[in-house]
């Protein structure tokens, strides 16, 4: 649960409402709270967390996944759209999102340019500067994690055109849907702590809509397309495991023990799923292998997302362990028996784990398996709505996906030219190479 | 003159240049190489794509040696560098022409 969990803990003295909720602080309790030094320090701290799941986490955890021709093409795509978000996330994505009024799909533009908003304004017991820079690292991410099934392909002019569409149609809607009072999955009471449908079944889905719009990258799946880096890899994995704390027990949106949840499942189930990915390995007859570790570590975070303050420890470890099986068939053996080309496997890993968190967390919530929850909405109940948010996520991600990528195709021509793919992004596309 | 080329496991070649160091031999050329034989390649596995490889890394070492010398070379790298399973490499020996010594101009047996 994000902020509302304090605050309607505070202003209402019960917690069961809190537990059932999606949230974002909302605006009613300005009047009521008051800057908390201990909360601004710590989403301080987070934010720049998240950041740094990017840049370098994520870059370095895609690009070593690409050919070493393509490496700084990853890198600076991903670097080009995050910036990209973070000015139109003060110019118009906060508003939409987060912006007082508007309607279950979309918040009200009060707040365009960040209209209104100063230094003294509080979101919560945090100022509002502080919570609009967190949840635009989180646009930023999200927008970013898509390119995972377009890289070694895409021009990077297609990149920033898609990015400024998609994240105007489908991410400040979703994001508003799911965390603002009045949002409609908020008003359904779909348990996501931290983004599970927001950022990952979003990014996973729209990385393959754009994936097949987008074909194949020249050769696939013939020619043999192995990670130029492992090691590279490995330190961006690491990198968004340490960034990932940010995102989840910053999601509290406080420092407080809900943070505190947040923080030992994002360990335990991190560690269970890296684990358990390695195990599933060894039992279809592979060696337990380093990007088996790295995807495993991933696919664990990701569930965990909806799930970081919504289950119990060992629901939690339950959690990555499944998600990390689920995962592997998916990028395994589901992605090539479809023969769909998802270049680092944004869907199978984002796409599937997401939704295996978000369905998971409706289940392990209840205190039947050790869950915060009061157990005042039955596990059928609860999981029929997960279900329900995750359908609408799908839908809405695949729609504005489809339209994001068509708008860039018109205005780019989407797609660089064989000689260029041939060659390599890096030199093609941004006239230098990774390595010298 | 001979001129010796063997192609041995990587893993081999300090022990094998000691052993020839031993021998008398004075000096040789190393290149990394790649290549197959009866040796199975290797399987690697990213996310479930299987990729293998048919061809090996190997060490090549090429010796000009006296006649007298080339026999006793051949033999050592025989010896130091099995392992008794496939995959170990081969030695080649060549006549060979003619050898001189950029430096001073001698030729000849002298010239190794």
């Amino acid at each position: 649960m994000r902020g509302n969990n304090m605050i309607r803990k505070m202003l209402c003295g019960a917690g069961a409402l809190s537990a059932l909720l999606f949230a974002a602080a909302p605006a009613f309790a300005q009047d009521t709270l008051t800057l908390d030094s201990g909360d601004t320090a710590w989403m301080l701290v987070s934010t720049v967390l998240v950041l740094a799941m990017i840049l370098p986490g994520l870059q370095l955890f895609y690009g070593g996944l690409t050919r070493s021709k393509n490496m700084l093409s990853t890198m600076t795509q991903i670097g080009g759209v995050a910036a990209l978000a973070m000015l139109v996330w003060v110019s118009w994505g906060y508003t939409m999102a987060f912006g007082e009024g508007g309607n279950a799909f979309v918040g009200g533009f009060g707040k365009m340019f960040m209209a209104g908003v100063t230094s003294d304004s509080l979101s919560g017991t945090i100022p509002e500067f502080v919570f609009a820079c967190f949840q635009m690292t989180f646009a930023a991410i999200t927008v970013a994690l898509v390119l995972g099934g377009t890289v070694e392909r895409i021009k990077f002019s297609a990149v920033l055109v898609f990015g400024l569409v998609w994240l105007t149609l489908v991410y400040f809607p979703i994001a508003h849907m799911v965390w603002a009072s009045g949002g409609l999955f908020f008003d359904m009471g779909a348990l996501d702590f931290a983004g599970g449908t927001v950022v990952h079944i979003n990014a996973g889905v729209s990385a393959l809509v754009a994936a097949l719009i987008l074909g194949k990258r020249a050769g696939y799946p013939a020619e043999p397309m192995p990670p130029h880096s492992l090691t590279l890899t490995m330190v961006g994995t690491g990198l968004l495991w340490v960034g990932w704390f940010g995102f989840n027990a910053g999601s509290a949106l406080a420092a407080n023990g809900g943070a505190s949840l947040a923080m030992i499942n994002t360990f335990v189930a991190t560690a269970s799923a890296a684990l358990v990915w390695m195990l599933t390995e060894r039992v279809v007859g592979h060696k337990p292998s380093a990007l088996g570790f790295c995807s495993g570590i991933v696919a664990g975070l990701v569930a965990v997302t909806p799930a970081a303050g919504n289950v119990g420890v060992f629901g939690a470890i339950v959690l990555g362990a499944i998600a990390s099986i689920v995962c592997y068939f998916a990028v395994a053996k589901v992605k090539a028996a479809l023969g769909y080309d998802d270049s680092l496997d944004a869907f199978g890993i984002h796409g599937v784990g997401g939704i295996v968190g978000a369905i998971g967390t409706g289940i392990l919530h209840d205190p039947m398996f050790g869950g915060p929850g009061d157990g005042s909405v039955t596990i059928a109940a609860q999981t029929v709505i997960q279900v329900e948010a995750v359908l609408t996520t799908i839908v809405l991600a695949a729609v504005g996906t489809a339209i994001a990528i068509f708008i860039a195709k018109l205005v780019t021509g989407l797609r660089v030219k064989p000689e260029v793919e041939q060659e390599g992004l890096d030199i093609g596309e941004h006239g230098e190479r990774a390595y010298n | 003159m001979k001129f010796i080329i063997a192609i041995i496991k990587p893993f081999k070649l300090d022990e094998v240049r000691e052993a020839l160091g031993a021998v008398g031999v004075a000096g040789m050329t190393v290149s990394e190489v790649k290549g197959f034989g009866r040796q199975k390649g290797q399987t690697e596995i990213y996310r479930g794509a299987e990729y293998s490889t048919n061809m090996l890394p190997k060490v090549k070492l090429e010796i000009a040696a006296t006649d007298a010398m080339a026999s006793q070379i051949v033999e050592t790298i025989q010896q130091i560098a099995s392992t008794d399973s496939i995959g170990d490499g081969k030695i080649f020996v060549l006549d060979l022409a003619s050898a001189t010594r950029i430096r001073t101009g001698e030729a000849g047996d002298t010239a190794l």
